[in-house]
């Protein structure tokens, strides 16, 4: 590709660049800011503007799933869950962990790997957040329209275990290498049946891209779903359900929680973090919980469509923010289902974790793949 | 630390090198333990492992030593009930009971028959508060948490009934030489009753969560299988033993309390879902003496009469005449023997303990090699040891 290409120097080339890149972010900055702005300012308060929207949006979320999580896990144990912090049902409690991680005092053991133990928190969280860049929240609040969306995603995800490595090995801990090993047995052998739990889909939508197959799916009055299509239904049902498997064992959910499984391994690759570091990893495991679970939104279940939303159509900003709602709480219910699997059954073995992945999903799911190519040939 | 040399690699009878390169690579030694999360309190077991299978494992224990028998030997007789809860403190009035029976060898005295049957209630529901903790925790060393939280659900209806009757949750020290503390409160027994019918329809909540689980059966099926031979050269007793396919229960094969008046069953592995003697057979006989206990709390509730609950001659001083006894009697975990010597004066000439977990830990070091790693926590949860019992 030419250098040239992707950082022109005549403006005017600039601004065709800048237009080409799908950024909704810089799209609104140029509409905001005056003409004359040099194109690599706009850049620059785009990523900016980006990065600031899905942070805020990420420690909210996380936070609340936190607590979500804790009251879920109260209510299936015969319990209550936080009910103290705030008042109202501990709806505090995350903040006032989130405050008593950041004070924690900043412990690096004697005979860690520094740079690595330093480093691997922030890597590990910032892949997490760069997945956010291409999830469709709505219409006209995605970052980037990237046309190769779940592609991306699926490939800043892997970064994560690289990350979750050099952890592993940078804590000078047994335990921690052994569950960062696992962690990238895991993730490798499941990244072909997640991959491939995808195909089905983007067969049906003919795009990579997760705002396409959105607007793919908003006929019917909103309900126009892959999942509810009576013509492929047959197909997107089996290739959820693979698909949801193989996120569980991505983002390293019971009963795929080996790389941290507390029983065997204390705590896995983060054995030796504490305060912020720590919390940087729990971050990053519920960002990575709602990424993945944004994309079996966009693909299975319509993004942000809903019946009723076209009705707010007359005001794109009540409509944007409508849209995000809805694609939220479709996400969240998602995630949700992740943490009652979690709560409910036991952790498999590592060697049953692989058998899984290799002998049984991944075949499932290339079968997926060749039902999917099927139906869009009978219906052609 | 990988190596892969001409001479390790294999050969085939006729001298040529098979495809197949031997790679060896060297051991890796993992300590769980002493603070770790599988090992229920603070054993600690060395661990060799090669990457994901285990080599070798070595028990170190230790590390809650206590003394208890040495104690024995400097305070009298009543005076040392107290410890005997300490040590297998999931089950501590079934302790009471195994030191109050020797010591009642000693002294020659009968117990009333109410203290009788009431011992044998208590006795039984602290073995189902025990089993409920053991399937719970064997539960979160397999990776599911929310079983625990139902048993101790249940467990803590016993610990109620256990406070209403002696006043204490954990350590009781209810059941002493001569009989119990004192009689059971008004509606204590109609509390039992209820709690019975509680047990019978919950149990089966706790089959289907955890133990007719898919993955629980493959965690624990054909895993860490300990065969009968071996379960009797190690000495393990309880649910261990039983659970590989041993037919001995110390409640029906030396009867003491009212147990040969009770009509129950003993639960032997039969091997459900894989070999005889895995640890889901542990867990099943554990899960099904649940059952029968709260069979034999119900005949026992059925058959007890209004009468003395102690005997009216052991005080609080006592001097046996000179002798020994050893009584065993069969715990939650296993046979828990007390064997005392007495001199004739206020103090115990030896007092010794055979505690059921420290036989029963011996053999996991016999089955840990080639197992997984994670097979190793649930090895050591279904042996159901309380270090506060092996080490004493």
């Amino acid at each position: 590709m030419n250098v040239a290409a992707i950082f022109p120097t005549d403006p005017a080339a600039a601004a065709a660049a800048l237009a080409q890149q799908g950024n909704l972010a810089t799209d609104a900055l140029q509409g905001v800011l005056p003409a004359g702005v040099p194109w690599w300012m706009i850049t620059l308060g785009g990523a900016g503007l980006g990065f600031a929207a899905i942070m805020g949006f990420v420690t909210v979320m996380s936070m609340f799933s936190i607590w979500l999580e804790r009251k879920v896990a109260g209510h299936i144990q015969v319990r209550l869950g936080p009910m103290r912090v705030g008042g109202w049902h501990g709806w505090a409690q995350s903040i006032a962990d989130g405050v008593k991680l950041l004070l924690k005092e900043d412990i690096v053991i004697l005979g860690a790997d520094k740079v690595l133990f330093k480093l691997a928190p922030a890597l590990v969280l910032g892949t997490a957040l760069a997945t956010f860049v291409a999830l469709p929240f709505g219409p006209g609040a995605m970052i980037a329209d990237v046309d190769l969306g779940v592609y991306f995603i699926i490939a800043i995800s892997s970064v994560t275990t690289i990350g979750i490595i050099m952890a592993g090995w940078g804590s000078n801990n047994k335990w921690s290498v052994y569950g960062a090993m696992r962690e990238a047995a895991q993730v490798a052998s499941y990244e072909i049946p997640f991959g491939l739990s995808l195909m089905p889909p983007v067969i049906y939508y003919g795009s990579f891209s997760l705002r396409a197959a959105t607007e793919a799916q908003a006929g019917w009055g909103g309900l126009h779903w892959y999942i509810f299509d009576p013509l492929t239904f047959w197909v997107a049902i089996p290739s959820f359900v693979l698909f949801f498997v193989s996120i569980l064992a991505e983002t390293k959910r019971a009963p795929f929680d080996l790389p941290e499984s507390e029983s065997e391994l204390v705590a896995g690759f983060h054995t030796e973090y504490s305060g912020i570091r720590f919390s940087f990893f729990f971050l990053e495991e519920y960002a990575a919980m709602f990424v993945m679970s944004g994309v079996g939104a966009a693909f299975w279940f319509g993004g942000w469509n809903f019946p009723g939303l076209s009705l707010l159509e007359g005001s794109p900003v009540l409509h944007s923010l409508a849209a995000v709602g809805v694609f939220t709480v479709k996400s969240m219910l998602l995630v949700f289902v992740m943490m009652w699997v979690r709560w409910t059954v036991p952790r498999l073995r590592i060697d049953q974790v692989m058998t899984l992945g290799y002998k049984y999903l991944t075949p499932l799911t290339l079968i997926c793949v060749f039902a999917a190519a099927l139906a869009e040939y009978l219906k052609s | 630390m990988a190596t892969t040399s001409e001479e390790t690699s294999a050969r085939n009878a006729d001298g040529v090198r098979e495809f197949e390169i031997d790679v060896r690579t060297q051991d890796v030694e993992l300590n769980m333990g002493p603070q770790h999360p599988a090992t229920h309190g603070v054993l600690r077991v060395l661990l060799r492992a090669d990457g994901e299978i285990l080599t070798g494992g070595q028990c170190h224990l230790g590390y809650l030593h206590r003394c208890a028998e040495k104690i024995g030997e400097s305070v009298d007789y009543i005076q040392y009930l107290p410890y005997t809860d300490r040590y297998d403190y999931l089950a501590a009035m079934n302790n009471n009971l195994g030191y109050s029976l020797a010591v009642e060898k000693l002294l020659g005295v009968e117990v009333p028959v109410r203290g009788q049957y009431l011992r044998t209630i208590i006795a039984e529901l602290n073995r189902i508060a025990s089993h409920l903790v053991a399937v719970g925790t064997y539960g979160l060393d397999v990776g599911a948490f929310t079983p625990f939280f139902y048993a101790l659900r249940e467990r803590e209806m016993i610990l109620d009934l256990f406070e209403k009757i002696c006043g204490a949750r954990l350590t009781y020290s209810y059941i002493r030489p001569g009989g119990v503390m004192n009689d059971a409160p008004a509606g204590w027994l109609e509390g039992v009753d209820e709690f019975c019918d509680w047990m019978d329809s919950k149990w089966k909540e706790h089959w289907n969560l955890l133990i007719e689980s898919k993955i629980f059966i493959e965690r624990t099926a054909k895993v860490g299988v300990v065969t009968a031979e071996q379960a009797i050269d190690w000495g393990c007793t309880g649910p261990m033993l039983r659970g590989s396919g041993v037919d001995w229960d110390l409640r029906r094969d030396q009867p003491y309390l009212v147990y040969d008046r009770l009509d129950y069953q003993v639960i032997v592995g039969v091997g459900h879902r894989g070999t005889v003697g895995d640890c889901f057979d542990r867990t099943y006989v554990r899960m099904f003496e649940i059952v029968e206990s709260v069979k034999m709390i119900r005949q026992c509730l059925a058959a007890i009469q209004d009468g003395e609950v102690c005997h009216p001659d052991v005080g609080l001083l006592l001097r046996p005449a000179p002798g020994e006894a050893y009584v065993g009697i069969e715990n939650p975990r296993g046979e828990l023997g007390h064997y005392i010597v007495s001199d004739g004066s206020k103090i115990a000439k030896r007092v010794r303990v055979r505690a059921p977990s420290f036989c029963n830990l011996a053999v996991i070091e016999d089955i840990l090699p080639g197992c997984m790693l994670a097979d190793a926590a649930a090895i050591i949860g279904a042996t159901d040891i309380v270090i506060g019992e092996t080490d004493r």
